[in-house]
């Protein structure tokens, strides 16, 4: 069983000073749920348009089930259905021709399905493109991948113009495709979408991976947070080794602690005759906040710069 | 608040995105004019006796009265008269993108929404565009008749002239602005609007062509088709001659009850809908459809729809004319010999005829082609592509539809043409078969316009539709149309691929010119696929 998508030290810069890609890794199980995460401007879109053959890497290997996406596109691209971020579309087609062509040009698409996923997803086939909103033209994108047998399913924020009730039928088709044996990268910043849906995921910063794997080894590469009440004065527990972010007061404190040192902490607090303990892992929220946090800070930094430098 | 508030800022924001594209047409249009003047002031300085036998040639020639008038002999007027259709065209063209650009394009791209909700009136973005479009054509009189002065003609008259074509731009300019409110797409007001245009062309030539003669052959006398197109108001100030101004008033009233209909329209319609309404459609795609060249041939088919009708009406008219040209001499004569006429004059006639026929084909051609760019910078191609659709079928499903839509317009006008002239010079059959021949000789010509556009779409992409219709405009202005009579360089008139077209049916064709166009077209294609497969696409963000 080969991997789905194999992407390593991948490069793209669009002119000599701007760098989309920079060395970025990106690894996609067959049969696998994977998501892609990262703030706009990161380089989602531009990764999924290189998988897609539609951008040219500048460095770096790039493998889509197995082939080269540059030099192969049109024939990898009947295994694989993609559903762009922007959906843009012929304004003066109407939603089911459109599904019936792009399903057609990908080597056919099932008419059962098709009528299902019509149903499901509530969509009315007989308008023109242009009348649709946001929401609806997505969902021809949507309907139109869905309803093609296909091994992968490339999806660039699929469901930024969907209602929650439409999310949820997304979630399920998602869930379904799973259960099939079939491969997903879904590129998404609706953390709570990602956390239902995925099984591994990469988070994405300014063109590199800045982390990759199941959401245990992300939790287990961060702080667990802790909010403990004691019977002894706390005191100096914000200077013991692996403790951060401390705010004590007297016999309350919350803090967090790095991961390989919380047995540790435990160990010293039962010493303070512990009243009651609450640790929690971090969210994915947290840990995304945690770059997107990063990517705050620095643009933040750079424009405080760029005002100095005027 | 008013249904107006808004509009100065509204005003000053359009011309604003208009810095460059305004100023571009007019010193454009101006600088034509002055030169083209100039051209014809030399001439006529140094052969001044030619002058008068060559004012009653155009007025005494039908055909030569579908491009205007001209009235008493006069340098400027003989100019406008070779110029007047072309910038009376330009002129609306100018006026009919600008006005959608700031009413139904921004409702389309979704910039109107956003306009809307800040302090701006109902009919605001409707007479901040119209507004912009009338000074534009009031700085287009003034700049047309100071191109005329600085080549040597009286000012009365040069202003008159300039007023003459502008006048046709702010009939247009009240036209697109009803058309911008009954179509829901900037492509559909535009395509109305052009339609009109095409009304206004045909009903001024005909009620020029159908017009009597005054005893000295020096001025017509227009048939009433002619009185009801602002082109042919426009031909009635007469400059350089009466100098007449009230039909400027008919533009003006024209003007007036179109915006306040369009007026009307706005407060009836929703913002981003026409007037028309949406209709339901197919919720299946018919098997026509299931292939990348039907679907171009779906996006494009109403285009063409337009296209076969205008070429089967000019095809019906020229031919009707066939007969007319047995009579013609002096300088007419000469024109059409360049084609090929020293025995077959009406073989000559039948040449230029359909050498305009394949100019005219090969702009349908490159609206086509440059819809590949349309594709890729509007992201429907992103869509494409995603699916088992390569690049080159993609191009491929653009050339199969260049070339049909080019091979059914060129037999519709051959077959119009023969038809009519059949009828009034007998031999429909024989007539027939030669006109079909030298209609489908025109195809390499286009072939290579229409390759040469799309490896500039490949190699830049950014700014592929200007210079795309800079090769367009080179190419009919340097070929045997224009280039030999502005008096163009050999090597410039050879550079384009109309002028290696032969002159059938005056002249046999030889293979040596056809071999060579269908090899340049050749490997620009090959160019093209060759960048097309290498580069980047320039998607939307």
């Amino acid at each position: 069983m080969t991997t789905a998508i194999a992407v390593s030290g991948l490069v793209k810069d669009f002119g000599p000073r701007t760098r989309a890609l920079d060395g970025l890794e990106l690894q996609v199980e067959t049969g696998e749920v994977h998501g892609f995460l990262g703030p706009n401007g990161a380089g989602k879109t531009t990764t999924i348009r290189v998988l897609l053959g539609l951008l040219r890497a500048d460095d770096g290997h790039v493998a889509l089930l197995g082939g080269d996406p540059w030099h192969g596109a049109a024939g990898l691209h009947r295994r694989l259905a993609y559903v762009p971020g922007e959906v843009n579309l012929w304004p003066n087609l109407t939603g089911g021709e459109v599904i019936d062509v792009l399903g057609d040009l990908r080597g056919g698409l099932d008419p059962h399905r098709r009528e299902e996923l019509l149903e499901r997803l509530q969509l009315d086939p007989t308008k023109k493109i242009r009348a649709y909103s946001k929401g609806n033209r997505q969902k021809v994108a949507l309907v139109a991948a869905f309803s093609s047998d296909v091994e992968l399913y490339l999806l660039d924020e699929p469901t930024s113009g969907l209602d929650p009730l439409m999310e949820a039928v997304f979630q399920d088709l998602v869930q379904e495709l799973r259960a099939d044996g079939r491969s997903v990268l879904l590129s998404s910043h609706i953390l709570a979408e990602v956390e239902a849906l995925c099984d591994r995921v990469t988070i994405i910063r300014a063109g590199r991976a800045a982390e990759s794997g199941t959401f245990d080894d992300l939790r287990h590469l961060t702080r667990t947070s802790v909010v403990v009440d004691t019977a002894k004065p706390l005191g100096s527990v914000g200077q013991w080794p692996g403790v951060h972010d401390a705010r004590v007061h007297d016999r309350h404190a919350e803090l967090s602690v790095d991961p390989g040192e919380l047995n540790h902490l435990l160990g010293r607090l039962v010493d303070l005759d512990v009243r009651s303990i609450i640790t929690s892992p971090p969210t994915l929220e947290e840990l995304f906040m945690r770059h997107y946090g990063e990517d705050i800070a620095v643009s933040a930094r750079d424009a405080a710069e760029a005002v100095m430098a005027r | 608040m008013s249904g107006f508030t808004g509009t100065f800022r509204l005003v000053r924001l359009a011309l604003r995105r208009d810095r460059i594209t305004l100023p571009a047409w007019i010193l454009g249009m101006a600088g034509f004019l002055a030169a083209t003047t100039a051209m014809f002031e030399d001439s006529y300085e140094r052969h001044p006796q030619l002058l008068e036998p060559d004012t009653r040639i155009v007025v005494e020639n039908p055909g030569m009265r579908v491009l205007g008038l001209v009235t008493g002999s006069s340098v400027g007027g003989y100019t406008l008269h070779r110029d007047a259709l072309t910038l009376a065209v330009l002129a609306a063209m100018m006026s009919v993108l600008a006005v959608v650009r700031h009413t139904r394009q921004s409702e389309e791209l979704g910039r109107e929404e956003l306009l809307g909700a800040g302090v701006v009136g109902r009919y605001a973005s409707l007479t901040a565009a119209v507004l912009v479009a009338l000074a534009a054509n009031v700085v287009l009189v003034v700049l047309l008749g100071l191109g005329m002065v600085v080549a040597g003609q009286p000012a009365a008259g040069s202003l008159v002239a300039g007023a003459s074509i502008a006048l046709v731009g702010v009939a247009f300019t009240g036209v697109a602005a009803v058309t911008s409110q009954l179509a829901s797409t900037a492509r559909g007001a535009i395509g109305l609007a052009g339609a009109g245009l095409g009304v206004s062309f045909m009903l001024a030539a005909l009620g020029n062509m159908l017009g009597t003669v005054d005893s000295a052959a020096l001025r017509v006398t227009s048939a009433w088709p002619a009185w009801l197109s602002p082109i042919g108001w426009g031909q009635q100030l007469r400059p350089f001659a009466d100098n007449t101004w009230w039909p400027l008033g008919l533009a003006v009233v024209v003007l007036a009850s179109l915006c306040s209909l369009a007026v009307v329209l706005v407060g009836k319609r929703d913002v981003g809908r026409g007037m028309w309404p949406e209709r339901r459609g197919a919720a299946h795609a018919s098997p026509a459809l299931l292939s990348s060249a039907g679907l171009v041939w779906r996006l494009q088919r109403g285009a063409l729809l337009g296209w076969v009708i205008g070429l089967l009406g000019f095809g019906l008219v020229f031919g009707a004319l066939s007969d007319q040209i047995g009579g013609l001499e002096g300088e007419a004569t000469e024109w059409y010999t360049t084609f090929g006429g020293d025995v077959d004059l009406l073989g000559a006639y039948w040449a230029s005829m359909m050498q305009m026929a394949g100019m005219a084909v090969a702009i349908y051609v490159v609206t086509l082609l440059l819809r590949l760019h349309h594709d890729e910078a509007q992201g429907e191609l992103e869509a494409v592509l995603g699916t088992a659709v390569s690049r080159v079928r993609w191009l491929g499903a653009y050339a199969v539809n260049a070339l049909v839509g080019s091979v059914l317009l060129l037999l519709v006008f051959a077959v119009a043409m023969a038809l009519t002239g059949g009828q009034v010079l007998g031999g429909t059959g024989s007539l027939l078969r030669d006109l079909i021949g030298a209609a489908l000789i025109q195809l390499p010509a286009i072939g290579v316009l229409g390759a040469a556009v799309v490896t500039v779409i490949m190699l830049l992409p950014r700014w592929s539709v200007g210079l795309s219709w800079a090769l367009v405009v080179g190419s009919v202005f340097a070929g045997p149309m224009f280039g030999p009579s502005l008096g163009l360089p050999t090597w410039l008139v050879d550079l384009s691929p109309f002028t290696h077209v032969p002159n059938a049916p005056a002249v046999d064709p030889t293979i040596g010119p056809i071999f060579g166009l269908c090899l340049a077209c050749g490997l620009l294609t090959a160019a093209a696929v060759l960048l097309l497969r290498r580069r980047n696409l320039t998607l939307p963000a």
